[in-house]
C-alpha cells in the first residue's frame, strides 16, 4: 500500500501545526481529525475545520484522502472553531427551560406575585388550557428531540447556548408572568375564541409533528443524506405540496392559535419574532434546495403557501 | 431584423445605462442631502452660540432650538433607507441603532419631560453632537465631491474619541436626571388589568435603557476605533511611497 503523507498548517497564520506519515490513502477527513487530535489534544475533532484553501470551505468528515485534489504529501488548512456543544444538549436545555418555568408562574411560587397569592391558582379555566397546551408543545419537542430528529451537524460554537436559552427562557418568563397574573383578563369572545384557537393549536401541533416524522424517514439512521421532502400517506403532509418547510409553517400556526387562545400581547410579540426567524431559516433552505436539485417542485414556496 | 447577438448586446448596454443614472442620481441625492443636514447642524450651532453669548445662560437654549433639533435629526431616518437599498456601504444595524438613540434621545426624554430641558448635561450632549454631525456631514459632501481636506479627515477619525464618551455621559446624566420626574407623573405607563394582557412601566424601561449603554457603547466606540486605523493608517502608507 501506498502510503500518503499530510500535512496540517494554521490556516491564519501558516504554521506547521502537524505531520502526519503513513496515513491510508482511503483514510477520512474524519480519520485525519483523530490523528490531529492526538497530537493536540485541546483541539478535539468537532472543533476543528480543515480545508484544501486556508479561505475555502471546509471539507466534510466523509471526504476520502484519496479522492481529493492533492499528491501524496496533501497539506491542509486548519482553523479552530472554538468551543463547540452538541445540538441535542443544546435542544435539551434550551428546551427544558420553558417547560419548568412556565409552571412555576402556573404554580404562582413565591415573590413573583403578591405574597397573597402564592401557590394559590387562576380561577379562568383558560389558563389551565394554556398551560396543558404550552407544557405539551415543549415535552414535544424534548421527546422530538431524542427520538425523531436527525442532525445533519453534530455540534454548534458554545456560545450559541447562551444566546438560544436566553431567548426561549426569557420569552417564557414574559410570557408566562401574564397568563397566569392574577389581575389577567380572558379572551374578549370567550369560549368561541377558545374553541377555534384550541383546535388551531393541535391540528398544527399534529401537522409539525408529521412533517418531523416524514423528514426523518427520509433519512436512513446515521447517514447525512438530502433528498427532496414529498407528500406521504398522511394528509398533514400533503402541504408540501405548497411549501418547502412545512414544519415552520406549521410551528407558526401552533402559535397564533396560542395567542388567540391567551390573548396576550408579549405571546404575539414572541410569534412575531419567532416568525421572523424562521422566514429567514425556511429562505435559506429553499435555496439550498433550489441549488441542489435540478428538479425541484417549482410550485413550492419557502414558508407561507404563494406568499412568502 | 438584428439577430439574438446583437439584442443581447443592446441589452447589455440598456442596463449599463440604466445602472448608470442609478448611480448619478444616487450620488447627486446624497450630495444635496449631506449639504443639507451640515448646513441644518451649522444654523442650530450658531443659535446655540448666540443665544449662550446674548443670554449668559444656557436656561431656556433647548426650547429656542428644539423645533431644528427635532427636524434635521428626525430627518436622518433616511440614512437607514440608504443603507438598507445599498446606496450607502454601511451595516444597516449599526446605523439603525445610532439613530434610533437620538431620536429616542429628543422624542422621549427632553421632548417629552420638560422639567429636565435646562440640565446642564443636555448641553453636553448637544455640544457633542453639533460638533460630531457637523464634522461628519460635512466629510461625506467633501468624500462625494471628490475633494476631502485631510483636516476634515483628521477630524471625522479623531474628534470622536472624546467626543463619543462626552456625549455618552451626557445622554445618561439626562435619562438618569428625568427619572424622577417620570416616577411622579407614571409617564407612558400601562397597567394590569387590561385585555391586551401586558403592561409597561417607562421608569423601569429607562433603566434598562441606561444600562444597554454598557454592552453597546463598547462596540459602537471599537467599532469607530477600527475604522480609524484602516483609514489613517493606510494614508501612512501611501505617502510612504510617494
Amino acid at each position: 500500500i501506498r502510503h500518503s503523507y499530510v500535512e496540517i498548517l494554521d490556516a491564519k497564520t501558516k504554521d506547521k501545526l502537524c505531520f502526519l506519515d503513513k496515513v491510508e490513502p482511503n483514510a477520512t477527513i474524519g480519520e485525519i481529525k483523530s490523528m490531529f487530535h492526538k497530537s493536540h489534544p485541546q483541539w478535539y475533532p468537532a472543533r476543528q475545520s480543515i480545508r484544501l484553501d486556508p479561505k475555502g470551505k471546509s471539507l466534510k468528515d466523509e471526504d476520502v484522502l484519496q479522492n481529493l485534489p492533492v499528491g501524496t504529501t496533501a497539506t491542509f488548512y486548519f482553523r479552530d472553531l472554538g468551543a463547540q456543544i452538541s445540538w441535542v444538549t443544546v435542544f435539551l436545555t434550551e428546551y427544558t427551560g420553558p417547560l419548568l418555568i412556565y409552571l412555576m408562574f402556573y404554580f404562582r411560587v413565591p415573590f413573583i406575585y403578591a405574597p397573597k397569592y402564592d401557590f394559590t391558582t387562576s380561577k379562568h379555566w383558560v389558563v389551565h388550557l394554556a398551560c396543558m397546551c404550552h407544557s405539551f408543545h415543549y415535552v414535544k419537542r424534548l421527546l422530538e428531540t431524542l427520538f425523531v430528529h436527525r442532525f445533519s451537524h453534530g455540534t454548534m460554537p458554545l456560545r450559541n447556548i447562551f444566546k438560544n436559552c436566553s431567548y426561549y427562557w426569557g420569552f417564557a418568563a414574559w410570557m408566562a408572568y401574564y397568563i397566569n397574573h392574577p389581575l389577567y383578563t380572558p379572551p374578549i369572545y370567550g369560549e368561541q375564541q377558545i374553541r377555534l384557537a384550541l383546535i388551531i393549536f393541535l391540528f398544527c401541533q399534529i401537522g409539525n409533528f408529521s412533517i418531523h416524522i416524514a423528514l426523518r424517514n427520509l433519512r436512513p439512521p446515521g447517514s447525512k443524506t438530502r433528498k427532496i421532502p414529498y407528500p406521504t400517506k398522511n394528509p398533514f403532509t400533503w402541504i408540501f405540496l405548497l411549501v418547502s418547510c412545512p414544519n415552520y409553517t406549521y410551528e407558526l400556526g401552533s402559535w397564533l392559535g396560542f395567542t388567540l387562545m391567551t390573548q396576550c400581547v408579549p405571546v404575539a410579540f414572541f410569534t412575531l419574532v419567532g416568525f421572523i426567524q424562521m422566514t429567514v431559516w425556511a429562505k435559506g433552505k429553499h435555496r439550498s434546495y433550489l441549488k441542489e436539485f435540478r428538479d425541484y417542485p417549482p410550485l413550492r414556496s419557502p414558508i407561507l403557501p404563494f406568499i412568502l | 431584423m438584428a439577430s439574438s447577438e446583437e439584442d443581447g448586446s443592446v441589452e447589455e448596454k440598456e442596463n449599463n445605462n440604466k445602472k448608470r443614472t442609478k448611480s448619478a442620481v444616487a450620488t447627486a441625492w446624497l450630495t444635496f442631502y449631506n449639504i443639507a443636514m451640515t448646513a441644518g447642524w451649522l444654523v442650530l450651532a450658531m443659535t446655540m452660540m448666540r443665544f449662550y453669548i446674548q443670554k449668559g445662560t444656557h436656561k431656556g437654549l433647548y426650547r429656542s432650538i428644539a423645533r431644528t433639533l427635532k427636524f434635521f435629526q428626525t430627518f436622518a431616518l433616511v440614512e437607514v433607507g440608504h443603507c438598507a437599498i445599498g446606496i450607502v456601504r454601511t451595516s444597516v444595524i449599526v446605523t439603525g441603532v445610532q439613530v434610533c438613540s437620538r431620536i429616542f434621545m429628543v422624542w422621549f426624554i427632553t421632548n417629552s419631560i420638560r422639567q429636565i430641558q435646562n440640565e446642564e448635561s443636555v448641553l453636553l450632549f448637544l455640544v457633542v453632537w453639533t460638533v460630531t454631525e457637523i464634522t461628519r456631514y460635512s466629510y461625506y459632501t467633501f468624500n462625494l465631491l471628490n475633494h476631502l481636506p485631510y483636516f476634515i479627515k483628521w477630524a471625522r477619525y479623531n474628534l470622536f474619541i472624546v467626543m463619543y464618551p462626552l456625549g455618552v455621559i451626557g445622554e445618561l446624566l439626562t435619562i438618569y436626571a428625568a427619572l424622577p420626574y417620570v416616577r411622579r407623573s407614571g409617564m407612558y405607563c400601562m397597567r394590569l388589568p387590561n385585555k391586551y394582557n401586558v403592561s409597561f412601566d417607562y421608569y423601569y424601561c429607562l433603566i434598562i435603557v441606561m444600562l444597554s449603554y454598557i454592552p453597546l457603547f463598547p462596540q459602537l466606540y471599537f467599532h469607530m476605533l477600527r475604522q480609524r486605523r484602516k483609514m489613517l493608517h493606510g494614508e501612512v502608507i501611501v505617502e510612504k511611497d510617494d
